[in-house]
């Protein structure tokens, strides 16, 4: 089946299989492999992609052919001009990530919950990340990097000091 | 933030942020499953839906007839390729790479099936028809025991004992016990579980138009398995290049060499095309590394005011179908011989015996060193059972009993030599950090009023770095581990070791190490590992090894470019060269400061200007560790619990560790956060279950746990620091610390919060299943009239 997709502002056109899911698609016909597989139920949430703009999906839960005509948002494409978002420049500065391997998700879902509440608190952040596992960080630095991102995103210029 | 910050030096002690991290948080990290090559093919594997049968017949034509389906092999296949078994790490077993005959466990590797894509791969495998004659399933060590059922023919020996090991005095320890005015005795289960990466095992197996093979893989060891490789495959190991590119976290699941990997490289020759192999999640809970699985009979013999007089561990191990343990050579069970902890046992005497049983092979660990977490979790959990029956608080128990600081280097009834440490000052900076005094109080207060809270503790010793070379080896290979640095003419350098991180930022602590031994900017230090082409041979990184091992040959092949560097020097400054000392990070004429020169001039002197002295500033040092390390802590944790429902709520938790010098604060608090949760995890949700009929009842994340951002506490750190005497720069190792002490904390302040019900253990996970009916039968038992302690 034919499918068109415009992924970080650019268009893929594909013909796939109607079994082919979203995660597969990004990873290995539009080559961008920053958005990770690491589980079979839609648990890990390592797979987070932004639909259009605003919402957060696990692109293991959706088909290729379901994206068609839409949007889609990875991590690929959250650093603008060769400057990192503010959310990647957070988990940097504030050690919120590891191995790496759920961070691209962690990002995502991150970047959809500061559109829909640009200031939220601790509890807000951690129910926001709830089907985001992590092995590795205990969580606690990631929530001080979506505060960081959150305060940054809010007040630019304070950021850069 | 509570771990300060070193004074203003070059690089040791900075909350350096991670160089890894740019190309992570951009989604440029090159995970296995990210690498594409030309011409690439998928496999998939057929598994066994029975954890015990025969097999009759395996039938692939048609798989053979779905589209895109290249091959299909299986046992007879590899068997008669002479492939079909593979060494396991510590040799004393082999395993089968596709069944051959039978399969002992559910999941078990059948078939392989290559095709031109991941769903054709995965087509074929359902295609592939296998006739099974199930047999009785062995799902526990303990039946296993009695030999009714034997499950491994092939080998020499006709029952399902593995092996026994001990360690200490026997009969000593037997008369110490007999003559102890306080003893107790308790059974312990520290369960099977799984560490889970998110990244599951893979690999892409390539031969190159030389014939070499290229080989990229999931692998915390990527040395070894190149010599695994060799020997198991017959490929001369100059023909092989093992590649582990970014691991998407490891935690011990990544040491051991998996039938996939074999299969995909027979299928790469096979076929002359590149083939790919990414296990699922399923696949990964149930066929790779399981950790754990211990039953443990511990008995403690004290006097009247709890000092401790003798410990025995009577240890029954349930090792799966394959005795897969990746332990060293000479250690079939590990390091368990820690198992007296922190305190002074006069006499001790540790056993194990393992079984074969119709479950997953493995026996790897999980996040600790060689069953470490197994031996701190059964002496740290005795100790409060002694508490309880001397009549004695915890705290004070452990006071009485610990190792004191001025005994280091202190040898322990079972053999190791503690290098350093003062337990004391630990748990006393973890008991104020918390609150102690006051959290007594509150208590006491709620007590009276009924209600459940607990504070547990446990005051832990691990063992790590393994290890010294007279005594440790995987597969005959001695457990060095190994550095090259190599400086370049303007000051920047790279280093490479044979460790491989998975997260653990080795990228940016390996060239903190070798900025403050060099003075230059770290920065400016690059860090590859995983290339075993490139990186001096090393036994990769698990049991805490990278920094106690691999990190002490950073520092002492840094230091021989000192010792060269201090020749250019000398020939620099025009004196003679014990004329010149490395002071503030530069060389200078003793007692003439102003006569100076930085080691970023030494390099370019080196390589454009070098005198005498022979061009270029390189060294590799291959470090053999005098001793292990011993890094120690004090954890706290406070639970409240849910009279009607069972529901622990862990209110807070302080974990004060000791792990010597640190390199890097940052990445040491990101390294206990990480632990302290997977040992959340294991206290409070995994286990791998079994049904009788050997049937895995955990096979994915909806029922293997992984705590959230919801269930997961909020963590406070602190630490004191005893460096090791014997360590080039003080550092011990800490990725496994909050893993292999935490466990004990939190069971111990369930327990204590059950205590008043009398209940003096509860098994791992702590459920609130399990909790609930604890209280329930505990208050039954009062009701009855009788005290019951489950």
């Amino acid at each position: 089946m034919n499918v068109s997709v415009k992924v970080n502002g650019t268009s893929y056109e594909r013909d796939v299989e109607p079994r082919t899911l979203l995660a597969y698609f990004l990873r290995e016909q539009c080559g961008l492999t920053g958005t990770h597989v690491g589980c079979d139920t839609s648990s890990c949430g390592c797979c987070v992609v932004v639909l259009d703009g605003s919402t957060a999906v696990k692109s293991c839960t959706m088909f290729a052919v379901q994206a068609d005509g839409h949007e889609i948002t990875t991590v690929e494409g959250l650093a603008k001009n060769g400057s990192l978002h503010p959310i990647q420049q957070a988990f940097w500065d504030q050690h919120g990530l590891q191995c790496g391997f759920c961070t691209p998700g962690m990002m995502l879902t991150s970047y959809v919950l500061l559109q829909h509440n640009p200031a939220p608190g601790e509890a807000d952040i951690r129910e926001a990340l709830s089907g985001n596992l992590c092995r590795c960080t205990g969580y606690q630095n990631i929530v001080k990097a979506v505060q960081q991102a959150s305060a940054a995103m809010r007040e630019p210029a304070a950021a850069k000091q | 933030m509570s771990i300060e910050a070193a004074p203003e030096r070059h690089a040791l002690g900075h909350r350096m942020k991670r160089k890894e991290d740019p190309r992570f948080v951009q989604g440029k990290g090159r995970y296995v499953d990210d690498i594409s090559l030309p011409g690439m093919l998928y496999a998939a594997i057929v598994r066994s839906p029975y954890s015990h049968a025969t097999i009759k017949n395996i039938d692939i034509s048609k798989a053979l007839a779905v589209p895109g389906v290249k091959a299909v092999i299986t046992g007879k296949d590899l068997e008669a390729a002479g492939l079909g078994w593979l060494p396991t790490f510590h040799g004393l077993d082999k395993q089968m790479v596709l069944a051959i005959g039978k399969v002992l466990f559910q999941y078990q590797e059948v078939a392989a099936v290559f095709a031109e894509t991941r769903d054709a791969a995965s087509d074929g495998a359902e295609a592939v028809e296998v006739d099974y004659d199930p047999l009785p399933a062995v799902a526990d060590p303990f039946t296993a025991k009695k030999d009714e059922v034997l499950l491994r023919p092939d080998r020499e020996k006709k029952t399902n004992h593995i092996y026994h090991w001990e360690v200490g005095d026997r009969d000593a320890t037997a008369r110490a016990l007999d003559g102890s005015p306080v003893r107790v005795k308790q059974r312990i289960w520290f369960q099977r579980c799984h560490p889970a990466p998110l990244e599951t095992c893979g690999c892409v197996a390539h031969f190159d138009t030389m014939g070499r093979l290229q080989f990229y893989v999931t692998s915390q060891a990527p040395h070894v398995y190149r010599t695994a490789l060799s020997l198991v495959t017959g490929i001369p190991e100059d023909k092989i290049h093992v590649i582990s590119p970014d691991i998407g976290g490891g935690f011990g699941n990544k040491v051991p060499v998996y039938p996939g990997y074999v299969c995909a490289v027979v299928g790469a020759l096979k076929l002359g095309r590149p083939v790919k192999w990414i296990e699922s999640r399923t696949e990964n809970l149930t066929s790779t590394g399981f950790a754990r699985d211990y039953h443990m009979d511990v008995e403690l013999g004290s006097d009247k005011e709890g000092r401790l007089t003798a410990m025995r561990v009577a240890t029954t191990a349930d090792h799966g179908a394959f005795d897969a343990a990746a332990d060293p050579t000479k250690y079939p069970a590990g390091l368990f011989g820690i198992v007296t902890g922190s305190y002074q046992v006069p006499v001790a005497h540790a056993e194990v015996d393992a079984y074969f049983t119709n479950k997953a092979p493995g026996g790897i660990a999980y996040r600790c060193s060689f069953r470490v977490t197994e031996a701190s979790y059964a002496i740290e959990r005795a100790m409060d059972i002694l508490a309880d029956e001397v009549g004695v608080d915890p705290v004070e128990l452990r006071r009485r009993n610990f190792v004191r600081k001025e005994q280091f280097p202190y040898k322990s009834a079972l053999g190791f030599t503690y290098d350093s440490g003062d337990y004391h000052a630990t748990l006393e900076k973890a008991l104020e950090q918390i609150g102690y005094t006051d959290l007594l109080k509150e208590q006491a207060e709620k007590r009276a009023r009924g209600e459940l809270m607990g504070i547990g503790i446990s005051t832990f010793t691990e063992v790590v770095g393994a290890g010294p070379s007279k005594h440790f080896d995987i597969l005959g290979i001695k457990m060095f581990d190994s550095a090259e640095v190599r400086i370049h003419p303007t000051g920047a350098g790279i280093v490479r070791t044979g460790t491989k991180s998975q997260g653990q930022g080795h990228e940016t602590t390996w060239a903190q190490i070798a900025a403050e031994e060099l003075g230059l900017d770290p920065q400016n230090i690059m860090v590859e590992e995983g290339d075993t082409d490139t990186a001096p041979y090393g036994l990769g990184t698990y049991a805490s090894r990278s920094t106690p091992v691999a990190g002490a040959a950073i520092a002492v092949a840094a230091r021989r470019i000192r010792e060269k560097a201090a020749k250019v020097a000398a020939h620099l400054l025009e004196v003679g060269e014990a004329d010149v000392e490395w002071k503030d990070y530069k060389f200078q004429v003793k007692g003439v400061p102003s006569k100076a020169v930085t080691m970023k001039e030494v390099a370019f002197a080196a390589y454009t200007n070098p005198g005498p002295n022979e061009p270029g500033l390189e060294a590799t040092s291959y470090y053999d560790p005098p001793n292990m390390t011993f890094p120690n802590g004090a954890y706290i944790a406070v639970v409240d619990i849910d009279r009607e429902t069972g529901e622990v709520k862990v209110r807070r938790f302080v974990a004060v560790d000791d792990c010597g010098t640190v390199i890097n604060p940052l990445v040491v608090e990101g390294q206990i956060h990480g632990g302290l949760t997977e040992g959340f995890a294991i206290a409070f949700m995994q286990e791998i279950q079994f049904d009788r009929e050997g049937n895995n009842l955990n096979t994915n994340f909806t029922d293997y746990l992984i705590p959230t951002s919801l269930e997961t506490p909020h963590w406070e750190t602190g630490n004191t620091v005893t460096p090791s005497p014997h360590h080039p720069i003080g550092a011990k190792g800490v990725g496994e610390s909050p893993n292999v002490g935490s466990p004990a904390a939190f069971v111990n302040a369930v327990v204590d919060a059950l205590s008043p019900l009398g209940v003096r253990h509860i098994e791992m996970p702590v459920t609130r299943d399990k909790v609930w009916r604890a209280i329930r039968d505990a208050e039954a038992a009062r009701a009855g009239g009788g005290a019951k302690r489950p």
